[in-house]
């Protein structure tokens, strides 16, 4: 299955892209799964994708935990938490 | 309901008078707006750049003053948040809400800001005279959330 991955604000920088369509075994997933994925990769990815660093995943839009389901097609976004207002 | 993030600049004037307009159940009309801060002493802030998620954040402002108007009497309400490149002193954000009565204008109003600086997929990145960095986020917006306890 595949998703499409977006970074935003200093994860968007420090990963160095913005966008990925990212290739996960099987038809069903979890967002735990992915993280491991990523983190597999590496500094940096490793380092700020750990419980150190505060992280927030979105699924389709919609504020997600670790356990949350992911299927084929899924947008999923990892960001800092928000500064806005 | 009018919910809209935009680069370019907004008129209080012009948006309060604009909301629940003709509508005469109106007896109060709370607002709040948010503008770039110079910073603090030693920590001179110039400009600050603001980018966001622009298919969750208008799901999540829209989810935002509907959650406002289940807590409260809302006869109207606008959201307007800017984004790109802001100098000190500029408008980030106005939040408006017209009810029949001040409380819940009041109430609605503060609620929404409140949970718009912790849920809205929006990141700020100051321009200082040392460079750039990005805003981190405060501990205490979260205690501000906590205020508003979930309804039975």
């Amino acid at each position: 299955m595949k998703v499409k991955l977006l970074y935003f604000a200093s994860l968007r920088e420090r990963f160095g892209t913005a966008e990925e369509i990212l290739e996960l075994p099987g038809e069903q997933s979890r967002v735990a799964m992915l993280v491991d994925v990523l983190r597999q990769r590496g500094a940096p990815w490793s380092e700020l994708l750990s419980v150190d660093y505060p992280y927030r995943v979105a699924v389709n839009q919609e504020l997600a935990g670790l356990i949350s389901p992911l299927k084929d097609g899924d947008e999923v976004a990892i960001f800092p938490p928000v500064t806005g207002g | 309901m009018k919910i809209i993030v935009q680069e370019h600049d907004f008129d209080v004037g012009q948006e309060l008078a604009a909301v629940a307009a003709g509508d005469l159940g109106v007896g109060g009309l709370a607002s709040f707006v948010g503008r770039v801060r110079a910073g603090d002493a030693g920590h001179d802030v110039a400009s600050m750049t603001l980018e966001h998620y622009p298919a969750m954040t208008q799901k999540v402002l829209e989810a935002l003053v509907a959650e406002a108007a289940q807590r409260w009497q809302v006869r109207d309400a606008t959201v307007i948040h800017r984004v790109g490149r802001l100098a000190a002193g500029e408008q980030i954000v106005l939040v408006a809400v017209a009810s029949a009565h001040r409380g819940d204008a009041f109430a609605a109003c503060e609620f929404i800001m409140d949970i718009l600086k912790t849920r809205a997929p929006f990141w700020k990145k100051e321009q200082t005279p040392a460079g750039e960095s990005w805003v981190e986020a405060r501990g205490s917006d979260d205690v501000a959330v906590e205020r508003w306890q979930p309804i039975e």
